[in-house]
């Protein structure tokens, strides 16, 4: 429970709602309680175990039994100690936690696209492939890539994905290579990527910026290394000023740049990839282009790549029938055999159809064509902003970001001091004198009515508070979360067992995560 | 916390300590305390082989999942079965809880590794 001791000032902030505790759905259940009532039966009976044989269950399932408004009230209550977007700011750093805007959902919702199904013949679903095609048009031209995949199901995915395309074509030059090389500021997504690709992980170390150190890259560089994953800006939120050199080192020694579009929120309208000589990328749709992030999903992380690279993206691939320039930039590569053209008949140029006749393709990496419903937000999203748009809300971003470096930069230690683009990582090391660590913080920053930053990453800042606050957050809102994050380093000077033991104000206080990793429950069992 | 003066160090913070030509390798304490309450160790297999300065295995904590270096070449002849239960032992003890033991191909690379005051000199660095 709250006590006047340990809330902290109101500031005017929306705080959880608090209520009395929850069971478990399976704790609630009362034999014999249904939410429907079924009509006398009218048919004859059948016997299900004469039918079913083996198959009959002889025990029915353990499911819990209750009431429909039960239900209902269940679900709600546990809706209501979410926190959300819509509740306030997310400054989840590397996450890019976007306001979802409403008018993508209204667009979602047209009926014709709603209501698309993937096995609807080409012509008969130009609408959504027109969606789609323009989606990676506006793609590529952000990235200034030559074509695209939107199949891959979010970031990872298209990590993998992107890996996959560097694997193939090293295979087709002869040798596939061994060893990926990632920085130690990278996202953990990335070794993990390269090492189910098949490659072996190569550390490279930071310089004192933050950047990759060029000659660390020249000395670790060779004929065996097939790619680097980097993602820029980095995961301290600072531009690589010598990615063009970077880009140079590799492909002098035959090896690719692939980056991690994590933090692409800092570059859209303003810096392009395809510019500065990465040869195959991701997005993430959940972050940059403002669809729905963590449990609302689903993500999307669509892979763009050079011209070099586009045998090899994962089939089917869209094209625009005898018309494959201006079509969705991918052509279908030396085939010379366009599938589906014949039964289309005359009269169907300018039609877009998927080609699934691609010899040298990495194959499919998802059912159907990937998450769809996303494609229609992003596209919304994307043309809703406009060219112009999109650049201010880089810059919106970029500004949000700095200005919380500028007003908190007398409070919390500045580990990197390069000029930061949207995100700013912060160092616990003035608190840790107090004993006073980022997760107390972070902890303490949910009872003045914030999610969290992201904590104890990118792992080459020892403490890290990694803030992102997007270009969604007006200056009133900036404002109250800096005003929390200096009464909290307030707080760690006069009280800081008060920040050690928060939350104060939420339904449960601080949970024991080490117990939870160690001897996890991850089921519910009924007891004896 | 003293670091063993009988130890070699790796600039990974491993530590190792020979009995014959069988190394005990562990985690320092400054390793344990940058990665916090340590939940999972993964370690390979006795009779598995490792390099020196190559990956033997990873130590996860509540933080983060790291890699473990080896220090040394050669073939594992041990892994500390108590880690599964109690990973916590590394928090406690970090230099007395090993985690493989290993015969060195070539005891000299013992030698070559990094002794308690260069390894002190190091973090301190580091910090």
């Amino acid at each position: 429970m709250t006590t006047n001791a340990t809330a902290p000032k109101t500031l005017g902030k929306v705080r959880p709602h608090q209520t009395q505790n929850e069971a478990l759905v399976f704790e609630k259940s009362s034999p014999g309680k249904r939410a429907y009532k079924m009509p006398p039966l009218d048919v004859p009976a059948v016997d299900a175990a004469a039918l079913l044989g083996d198959a009959h269950r002889k025990t029915p399932g353990l499911l819990p039994e209750l009431s429909e408004i039960e239900i209902i009230r269940h679900f709600t209550r546990l809706s209501t100690w979410n926190y959300a977007i819509d509740l306030g700011m997310y400054p989840l750093g590397s996450c890019t936690m976007k306001y979802n805007p409403r008018v993508n959902e209204a667009v979602a919702r047209i009926e014709g696209l709603a209501e698309a199904h993937p096995y609807r013949p080409d012509s008969l679903a130009q609408g959504i492939l027109d969606v789609i095609d323009l989606l990676q048009r506006c793609l590529i031209e952000i990235t200034g890539m030559d074509a695209i995949t939107l199949q891959p199901a979010a970031g990872a995915h298209g990590e993998f994905t992107g890996i996959l395309l560097v694997r193939a074509w090293h295979e087709s030059q002869g040798n596939a290579r061994r060893k990926i090389l990632i920085p130690d500021s990278a996202h953990g997504t990335n070794p993990a990527t390269a090492a189910i690709c098949g490659y072996t992980v190569e550390n490279l170390k930071s310089n004192s910026e933050g950047g990759i150190d060029l000659e660390a890259l020249t000395r670790q560089v060779d004929e065996e290394t097939a790619a680097l994953m980097l993602t820029n800006p980095s995961t301290i939120g600072v531009f690589e000023s010598q990615i063009h050199k970077i880009a140079d080192i590799l492909h002098a020694k035959g090896a690719l740049l692939y980056m991690d579009g994590a933090n692409m929120n800092a570059l859209v309208g303003k810096a392009r990839p395809g510019d500065f000589g990465v040869d195959v990328m991701h997005l993430n749709l959940h972050k940059t282009f403002s669809t729905p992030h963590g449990g609302g999903g689903p993500g999307s992380g669509p892979v763009a790549c050079k011209a070099f690279l586009e045998p090899f993206l994962p089939t089917p691939v869209l094209c625009k029938t005898g018309n494959r320039e201006q079509g969705t930039g991918n052509r279908d590569q030396g085939t010379g055999n366009r599938q589906g053209l014949g039964t289309e008949g005359p009269g169907t140029a300018g039609q877009l159809h998927w080609i699934y006749d691609r010899p040298q393709s990495v194959g499919r990496v998802r059912a159907f064509y990937g998450n769809t419903g996303m494609f229609i937000r992003a596209l919304a999203y994307i043309l809703a902003n406009g060219p112009d748009g999109l650049r201010q809300t880089t810059e919106d971003a970029v500004l949000n970001a700095n200005y919380i470096r500028a007003k908190l930069e007398d409070l919390y230690e500045l580990p990197y001091k390069t000029a930061s683009m949207h995100e700013v990582v912060f160092s616990d090391k003035r608190q840790a004198a107090k004993g006073v660590k980022t997760g107390d913080i972070a902890k303490r920053l949910i009872d003045y009515g914030f999610h969290p930053y992201t904590v104890s990453f990118p792992m080459i800042v020892h403490g890290a508070l990694m803030i992102e606050p997007t270009e969604s957050e007006s200056l009133e809102e900036l404002d109250l979360f800096i005003e929390a994050m200096r009464a909290i380093a307030r707080e760690v000077d006069e009280t800081p067992d008060l920040v050690k033991t928060a939350p104060h104000s939420t339904r449960v206080s601080r949970l024991d995560e080490v117990q939870a990793a160690r001897k996890p429950i991850l089921r519910w069992r009924p007891t004896e | 916390m003293a670091y063993p003066t009988n130890y070699r160090y790796t600039r990974e913070h491993e530590w190792i300590v020979l009995d014959g030509s069988i190394g005990s390798i562990g985690i320092t304490d400054y390793a344990q305390n940058s990665l916090g309450d340590i939940v999972y160790v993964d370690v390979p297999k006795v009779g598995d082989t490792v390099t020196a300065g190559a990956t033997f295995g990873s130590v996860e904590s509540v933080k983060a999942v790291s890699d473990l270096y080896s220090p040394v070449t050669g073939t594992v002849t041990a892994t500390n079965d108590e880690l599964k239960s109690s990973p916590d032992k590394i928090n406690e003890a970090p230099h007395e809880t090993w985690i493989i033991k290993v015969e060195l191909a070539d005891p000299g690379q013992f030698n070559a590794l990094l002794d308690a005051a260069a390894y002190e000199a190091f973090i301190a660095e580091e910090q």
